[in-house]
């Protein structure tokens, strides 16, 4: 009788385990069917609405028509740039939550959009660097020196890990120390910065495809990094010490994942500039789904990242259209309201 | 009967005007009024033409050539007197919020009210078109007022924990400074710019006309203030023990809350957002007096820190004048960064 039940037990616990499997893997696939309908909703909304079949012909036979060339030309590229910065975004912001073990951290809130916002400023102006390609190496030194010095800030120090609030303090506080030095900088040489303006608002126009392959290596870097440490995260989950008895580096995990999202948000930042809150509400939609498996948080959140980026853009596209919103205003619109939710309901987001 | 001994000095006075007032509060008042008035000179003196103490007398006296005396009465004092005014007012009010929220983060540029104020502003410049003092100081006023209530209100769940309460912060100031993106992006361009411009608190090109009736509203506000120093520091206590010393708790926060609501939103209307002094300010007061019983050394830290660091904008790049909120970001982030340091050393 007893040995009955525990076999049945034992077969619904399989069977959970495999639905649970086949509920991942479907959603996953629903996941990247919105996004293919995303991308191509990005194509045809702006400015000037386009159908789909002029979509399809622009892609496929292009006539060279000033419609075709509205596509080709200014809305595919926005939308290849989502698809290479939404997943360096939202798998940094992932990564970060899991390496800090703190629901809300975010490259915007722990500083390190800001250090590379520094960084770029202090390129700009002191080394009178004038390419989007020269911002890449600042952009990745200075999120690199601000995810150190938060870390060192909040009390990573230490022996114990950096309680979440110290952390975020830290960061916020840095954070606005950086953003104080950038518009220093900024109005000691304004006419260098003319051109940085654009960019410390995120946005995804106007940037030209030779940048997309210069970061493309370092954010596939990256993100095989973060996969690859992603089951050990699993284990650091539980704390330093259990992950150690289990047999994890720990040391070395936080080693490469800090590089792994100073290779994420820094490239992601140099070529978008600064997109605040992406990082942050991705994994945590994403968990509501998945549960607590960092590898499979870190598969979707590469997938729903360039969703949510994508949507924002198209809004910011047409919500006081003929002027374009930027996305990174967008996202602070979406993105702000959904961090207050977080700290309201802190037991709720606990990874 | 002897006297209670409450192991610090004080002095007290009798007559008609019953007060006791402690020694070292009353020394550190002193030192940093004198420290504010050599700075308040030395700002009088320095700038594209340098004039010596002599002259700068002779031209507050009024016997000086016409040229000196425009330099140092119409264009330097009016922006002296602001930063000291102005810097107290910030001090006091961050010091009443902090008391009243028992919390030393509840400064109103954490809470929000300043980039509240910044877009009540404006709405009132870009949408319903004022270019009145007092249409720009209503809208900062209403906008920072409904942006502290929103925050405290989102940030309120059993208590406010400083913790929660500046994430909230800063998650409203995000929004908020998005609304003023989009503001700024739908309006033409020349008025966009002078709206930007407020946008970075500075005291640049600060007149008499624009700044009297802000300067006299925080004077006043300062003496009411000082008045009711003694119920703030009861209320601090809880409200039991406030209720217990005799005070009307609700008519007492209501009305401090007025105060500082006000001491915030006059500066804010004239120089735009400047960070940070409320928040340091009271804090740094509070480390050498040892003692909140007295508002008069965070005024005076206040109006020290504010002026200190319009001269260091002025002065700290030859030919570039900042405005005075890029320093106050910059310094009290710093200074944030570092009581956080301290406190992660202590505590691991």
């Amino acid at each position: 009788m007893t040995s009955a039940n525990h076999l049945k037990n034992n077969s619904g616990q399989a069977q959970t385990i495999t639905s649970l499997r086949s509920k991942r893997l479907s959603g996953f696939i629903v996941a990247l069917v919105l996004l293919a309908v995303m991308m191509c909703l990005s194509l045809m909304i702006g400015a000037k609405q386009l159908s789909v079949e002029t979509v399809w012909q622009a892609l496929f036979s292009n006539t060279d028509s000033y419609e075709h060339r509205v596509i080709l030309d200014s809305r595919l590229p926005r939308t290849l740039l989502a698809l290479v910065v939404g997943p360096a975004f939202g798998l940094s912001g992932a990564l970060i939550q899991a390496v800090t073990r703190n629901p809300l951290a975010d490259p915007g809130i722990l500083g390190v959009s800001a250090g590379a916002a520094f960084a770029v400023a202090i390129g700009v102006g002191v080394f009178a660097v004038g390419s989007l390609s020269g911002y890449v190496g600042f952009a990745l030194a200075g999120a690199l020196a601000a995810t150190i010095i938060v870390y060192v800030i909040g009390g990573g120090a230490g022996k114990k890990s950096p309680s979440p609030d110290q952390l975020t303090l830290a960061g916020v506080a840095l954070g606005a120390v950086l953003s104080g030095f950038t518009t220093v900088m900024t109005l000691m040489n304004s006419e260098a910065f003319s051109r940085m303006l654009n960019w410390t608002v995120g946005s995804l126009a106007r940037k030209s495809e030779g940048d997309v392959w210069l970061v493309l290596p370092l954010i596939i870097a990256g993100t095989l990094a973060a996969l690859a440490i992603s089951p050990a995260l699993n284990a650091i989950a539980f704390g330093e010490d259990r992950a150690s008895s289990l047999g994890v580096n720990v040391l070395l995990i936080r080693g490469i994942g800090l590089v792994a999202i100073t290779l994420l948000a820094g490239s992601a930042t140099a070529i978008a500039g600064p997109i605040g809150f992406l990082g942050l509400m991705v994994p945590h939609c994403v968990r509501w789904f998945v549960g607590p498996s960092q590898p499979w948080i870190f598969l979707y959140s590469l997938v729903v990242a360039p969703l949510l980026l994508l949507a924002a853009d198209i809004i910011g596209r047409v919500v006081i259209s003929p002027t374009e919103v930027p996305v990174g205003i967008i996202m602070g619109f979406v993105g702000a309201p959904i961090l207050i939710i977080l700290v309201r309901r802190r037991s709720a987001s606990k990874l | 009967m002897p006297p209670i001994n409450f192991g610090r000095r004080y002095i007290r006075l009798k007559g008609l005007i019953k007060l006791r007032i402690d020694a070292r509060s009353l020394v550190v008042t002193a030192v940093l009024l004198g420290a504010t008035l050599v700075i308040a000179c030395f700002g009088l003196m320095i700038g594209t033409l340098r004039l010596s103490v002599h002259e700068v007398f002779a031209a507050l006296s009024g016997d000086a050539a016409k040229m000196t005396r425009t330099i140092v009465v119409e264009w330097r004092l009016p922006r002296v007197l602001a930063a000291m005014i102005f810097g107290a007012g910030l001090a006091v009010s961050g010091s009443i919020f902090q008391s009243l929220t028992r919390n030393p983060l509840g400064s109103p540029d954490i809470i929000g009210f300043t980039s509240g104020s910044y877009t009540g502003a404006l709405i009132a410049m870009l949408i319903a078109g004022s270019t009145s003092f007092i249409g720009i100081a209503a809208g900062a006023l209403i906008g920072g007022l409904a942006t502290a209530v929103l925050i405290y209100l989102l940030a309120f769940r059993k208590g406010t924990q400083g913790f929660r309460l500046i994430i909230v912060g800063v998650a409203t100031s995000t929004i908020l400074s998005s609304v003023n993106s989009v503001l700024l992006l739908r309006s033409k361009a020349e008025v966009a710019l002078t709206a930007a411009a407020w946008g970075v608190g500075s005291l640049n090109g600060i007149s008499w006309a624009q700044s009297i009736p802000a300067m006299v509203a925080v004077v006043v506000l300062l003496l009411i203030a000082a008045v009711m120093a003694r119920p703030l520091r009861a209320m601090e206590l809880g409200e039991d023990a406030a209720k217990a010393h005799g005070i009307r708790s609700e008519r007492t926060r209501l009305v401090l809350i007025l105060i500082a609501v006000v001491l915030t939103a006059a500066p804010t209307a004239v120089m735009g957002p400047v960070s940070f002094v409320a928040l340091a300010a009271p804090q740094i007061a509070l480390r050498f007096t040892k003692s909140a019983q007295s508002l008069a050394p965070v005024a005076a830290m206040g109006a020290f820190l504010m002026l200190g660091a319009d001269l260091v904008a002025q002065r700290i790049v030859p030919g570039t004048i900042f405005p005075v909120g890029v320093v106050t970001l910059s310094l009290g982030g710093l200074y944030l960064v570092g009581v956080l340091f301290r406190q992660a050393r202590s505590s691991s």
